[in-house]
């Protein structure tokens, strides 16, 4: 069987003595959205973070289109085709939405208009706001900049940090509506959602993680219909 | 007629130093702010950079002029300055890598790296007194003025008198100059938009891949080039003093916090307003009331001049009783 296109096997680590990660594995296929869920404190965002970079790993690796790249730092896997949106502060409030755009592209030597068109008819909505400063944008809309932003790079691997973190049910809708088209393009998914239920109804594949390990690994719609994970993590 | 005095009074007396002053304060604060905004602290060192880099300059128009190289109707200073700037920003980044980039590495709390700052300034302070000494030095060479108040006279035919100084018309066409050059850098170049980047959000700039360390170099480049241009102006403005540049720090400090910490622009509207406050409060508005017809008892001086640094002490403090975050929204301090 070929190696999944990222694979983090076992990871173990933390950021003081006691490990938060407790050999966690998530692999995500070229193209595939990977969803990973699970109650508070379960080491999504840690797990997230390790996977790009941010976290020291005591034990375990990660290897990106079969080259191990555990030792990289985060700037390093962005330019090995990772892209990162951090769940807060992800852009530059007092820089307009082209600018953060083309601050995104800053390691790109080549030319990427035709990457900022795509990124602009993917998110109509920002395009019209692009001489606007990216701090006075809504939620919703700032969310589509920090993305964005993110895929300036041309990343085969986009990882999300609670992308619908604080946005109205009508705007996460969208943005998920977004993710299907990102990954359709043949682009990666790696996602950390608070709003399980939906996540999963779009991941092909979910990851269910309770302190700091895999407790269910499954299709994102074989997870939905699990009465045990739906009885534990999706209040029934 | 008298109120065209009064107008020609107030431009003499208050408006024309107020604005050359201004733009000095202006240039000191854009340093100031730069540096907060992408290193993270407040520089007490800059009056200092001032200091040590108009004496850098003093030096050089000194060896010009034996070589009897000169500009003509202008100040031999401005010949200099470019040479001036340089010494001096071999010595800020040397500064930077002795001093500032450990702490920065260690990732210190800000009030480290202010005190840090505080131990350059004197450090400066006493090698530009041992290089320079302490005495008042005039080197405004070229011609003193580009109209006075008797050719002002002779024109218009008013009682009240208009001067212009080749210095301030000098420092208001540079810092004019500066600010243009500065502001087009920042929001049209590559490397300024990483500036800005990096000031706004720095993980976020590290995760683009811009290079911290490049943008700390440039980022004291360029403060250090604005504060040798103001120091140098200030110095040709009203000669120049070493202890001086010491006490400037204060409005210079107020400026760049009214105008909102990291904020240029504020930092440029921050140093206006400090300077025509200090000017409006220390002059004495007899004159120009008579004009308007008034008869006042006193000389309607608000604050004696010795007492106008107590100007910028109060803009601090309502500005950060009321408005913290300055007039155009900085960071707060």
């Amino acid at each position: 069987m070929a190696e999944p296109y990222l694979s983090a096997t076992a990871m173990r680590g933390g950021y003081g003595k006691a490990d938060i990660l407790n050999g966690c594995t998530l692999t995500v296929d070229k193209g595939q959205i990977a969803v990973i869920v699970g109650p508070n404190g379960a080491g999504k965002s840690t797990a997230m973070k390790a996977v790009f970079g941010m976290l020291a790993l005591r034990e375990g690796r990660v290897t990106l289109a079969g080259e191990d790249i555990t030792g990289l730092t985060p700037q390093e896997r962005v330019r090995k085709g990772m892209g990162f949106v951090p769940q807060t502060h992800n852009i530059f409030p007092t820089m307009t939405v082209e600018e953060n755009l083309e601050m995104g592209a800053y390691i790109r030597q080549d030319d990427f208009t035709g990457t900022l068109e795509q990124v602009y008819d993917l998110f109509p909505a920002v395009a019209d706001k692009r001489k606007q400063n990216a701090g006075e944008l809504s939620g919703g809309q700032r969310q589509q900049v920090a993305v964005g932003r993110a895929l300036m790079t041309r990343p085969s691997l986009l990882m999300l940090d609670e992308p619908t973190a604080g946005v109205s049910p009508i705007v996460m809708d969208e943005l998920f509506d977004r993710i299907i088209e990102v990954a359709r393009t043949g682009i990666s998914i790696l996602m950390v959602e608070q709003n399980a239920r939906q996540a999963l109804e779009i991941a092909d594949i979910g990851y269910v993680l309770v302190q700091g390990a895999n407790r269910y690994t499954d299709s994102g719609q074989a997870l939905l219909a699990d009465p045990e994970v739906r009885r534990t993590f999706l209040g029934g | 007629m008298d109120l065209l005095n009064a107008l020609v009074a107030i431009l003499n007396f208050v408006v024309i130093p107020a604005a050359s002053y201004g733009a000095q304060l202006a240039l000191g604060a854009l340093g100031v702010t730069l540096i907060y905004g992408i290193l993270r602290f407040s520089n007490f060192a800059h009056g200092d950079t001032m200091a040590f880099g108009a004496a850098m300059v003093i030096l050089i128009t000194w060896g010009l002029q034996a070589l009897g190289i000169g500009l003509g109707p202008l100040p031999t200073a401005l010949l200099a300055l470019p040479f001036g700037i340089a010494l001096s920003a071999v010595f800020i980044l040397g500064t930077d890598r002795a001093v500032y980039r450990f702490y920065r590495r260690k990732r210190s709390a800000p009030i480290i790296l202010v005190m840090a700052s505080v131990g350059v300034m004197f450090i400066m302070n006493g090698l530009t007194r041992l290089i320079i000494g302490v005495d008042e030095i005039r080197f405004d060479d070229g011609a003193r003025f580009v109209f006075t108040v008797r050719d002002f006279r002779d024109w218009t035919g008013l009682s009240e008198g208009l001067s212009l100084r080749v210095s301030q018309l000098i420092t208001l066409v540079v810092t004019a100059l500066a600010c243009w050059g500065l502001f087009r850098f920042l929001n049209r170049s590559r490397a300024g938009k990483a500036m800005r980047a990096y000031s706004d959000n720095e993980d976020l700039a590290l995760l683009s891949g811009i290079d911290p360390e490049r943008v700390v170099r440039l980022t004291w480049l360029i403060a250090t080039a604005l504060a040798v241009t103001a120091g140098t102006l200030y110095g040709l403005d009203k000669s120049f003093k070493v202890f001086n540049y010491f006490q400037i720090l204060l409005p210079i400090f107020a400026a760049s916090i009214v105008g909102g910490l990291g904020n240029p622009l504020g930092a440029v509207a921050g140093g206006f307003i400090v300077a025509f406050s200090e000017v409006a409060v220390t002059y004495p508005w007899k004159k120009i009331a008579t004009y308007l017809g008034f008869e006042p008892q006193g000389l309607l001086q608000l604050l004696s001049t010795e007492y106008k640094f107590a100007v910028s002490f109060v803009i601090l403090i309502v500005v950060l009783l009321f408005r913290p975050t300055g007039l155009l929204r900085g960071k707060s301090v």
